[in-house]
């Protein structure tokens, strides 16, 4: 089966720095008591078993009319504190993580016994254990109810909960922690009506594993491949048109000026200065770190390119500033030119 | 009734409105049921739907198909891909097993309830149906 037992290969140590707990003083607490002596807030009652079959669309006509019962997944709420607690709560304040939510095999945030009158000292322990070793993080995998007999208006609902069982340490999908199986027994009119079995995983939350983002890849084409060799190679090179001669960039097939085809190269110099710029603060995108400045740059041969103008705050970048081309690496495989701001700044900028 | 049945799938459309009644029909105040906000706060992309109302869902399903008179003898699941608003789950079911019980014949189906981003619950359910009800 699915569900956050199932645990991950080789993704041990991926939690967010919990401590190991000796197993002995874990398994101790096995069958203690979780909580004693709980009492319903409200006996079995006709409103709630209606409000509950509308949530669930459920028109079983055995829910209704004189003779009706409670539906028997409703075990479990008739021993729900509700939003007041019982009295004498001493609340556990188990926060709740859900890091990594898209991985998510579980539930947060079903205890089955918390906010009961009775909740056990020994029950708050193990949590306090638990959420001192950083196991900070409540998620609900499993419950199992025996039905033994139908509940009917105006039962009373008393239960008491053993910790039937704490799991060794489990490395799941996400995250590191603790099993912790309570069995609860509700009964009717001090006649057991049924069981509950509620499985918690307690855990750290494994540390986000969001991949590196990478910058785009260009995509390189035939008519645009002599370019990314020239960066490959460390040269900035501008297409020219063998039949009227002007440069152009970026590159292109043919003359826009005289529609030729013909066409060789020359190599800036990598002089320029920065014709118009921006600076993008938002949105950010992955594998670029804002705020930074985009420039226009008018090259000596007469083009234009954009690319990052570095080497100044972003905030100092002027219209006419002088710059110089350089390649700079992002990553394993892609290098690509950018402009650096000239130390002399540019004519715009008071001295 | 007889092992291998395969039940009528039912499509549960995961609504904002049957998270929330579910969770306050459940008693269920946590406010990751509720509160986007405070759910997003914790890491979750929306509220999700809680183990009672999956719960509930499920017996729903059994008795829909089994009819009035089927008794629901045991409910167990698992948890996996929460229900977010705007998912749909879909319940299946197969019958497993069938014992002639005294109350009638007893049936063990097997359920999955699947949402756009995996399996949600995965369950088993044990259900008498008195002689002479549904299947």
């Amino acid at each position: 089966m699915g569900g956050a037992e199932r645990v991950a290969e080789g993704a041990g140590g991926a939690d967010a720095g919990a401590e190991e707990i000796p197993y002995v003083e874990l398994k101790a607490f096995e069958g203690r008591a979780a909580a004693v002596a709980g009492r319903g807030k409200d006996p079995v009652n006709g409103p709630m078993i209606r409000h509950w079959c509308e949530a669930m669309g459920d028109a079983n006509p055995a829910y209704a009319g004189p003779d009706q019962v409670a539906p028997p997944t409703m075990l479990q709420a008739w021993t729900m504190g509700g939003l007041s607690g019982h009295e004498g709560f001493s609340g556990h304040e188990g926060r709740e993580g859900c890091e990594g939510h898209e991985e998510h095999e579980g539930q947060e945030g079903q205890e089955g016994h918390e906010g009961h009158k009775g909740r056990s000292d020994a029950y708050d322990a193990l949590f306090a254990l638990l959420d001192g070793a950083g196991y900070t993080s409540v998620v609900a995998t499993d419950c199992e109810q025996e039905y033994v007999r139908a509940l009917r208006p105006g039962d009373l609902i008393t239960f008491d909960a053993v910790i039937e069982s704490v799991s060794e340490r489990k490395t799941t999908r996400l995250g590191t922690g603790h099993f912790v199986t309570t069995r609860m027994d509700v009964r009717a009119d001090g006649a057991l009506a049924g069981t509950h079995r509620f499985r918690i995983l307690k855990y750290a939350p494994a540390a986000r594993r969001e991949p590196v983002a990478r910058r785009p890849r260009p995509v390189v084409n035939r008519d645009n491949a002599g370019f990314w060799e020239g960066v490959a190679a460390h040269r900035l090179l501008i297409q020219r048109c063998c039949g009227c001669g002007a440069p152009r960039f970026p590159w292109l097939p043919g003359c826009n000026a005289c529609g030729s085809a013909e066409w060789d190269t020359v190599e800036a110099s990598g002089e320029g200065t920065v014709h118009s710029y921006v600076v993008m603060h938002h949105p950010p995108f992955p594998a670029f770190d804002p705020p930074y400045a985009v420039g226009l740059v008018e090259l000596a041969e007469g083009v234009r390119i954009v690319s990052n103008v570095v080497g100044v705050p972003c905030d100092e970048v002027r219209i006419g500033m002088p710059v110089r081309l350089e390649f700079q690496r992002v990553d394993e495989e892609l290098e690509l030119p950018v402009f650096r701001a000239s130390a002399d700044g540019g004519p715009h900028e008071a001295r | 009734m007889r092992p291998g049945e395969e039940l009528p799938p039912l499509e549960v459309p995961i609504t904002r409105t049957l998270i929330v009644a579910g969770a306050i029909a459940s008693r269920d105040y946590q406010d990751v049921h509720h509160d986007a906000e405070l759910a997003r706060a914790k890491g979750s992309p929306d509220i999700f739907m809680n183990i009672l109302t999956t719960n509930g869902l499920v017996g729903r399903y059994i008795t829909d198909h089994f009819g009035p008179t089927a008794i629901l003898r045991k409910v167990a699941i698992r948890l996996g891909a929460p229900n977010h608003p705007g998912d749909t789950m879909v319940l299946t079911g197969t019958v497993e097993r069938v014992e002639a019980t005294p109350e009638g014949d007893t049936a063990t189906v097997g359920v999955v309830g699947a949402n756009g981003v995996g399996r949600h619950v995965t369950g088993t359910v044990t259900v008498t149906v008195p002689a002479g009800g549904a299947a």
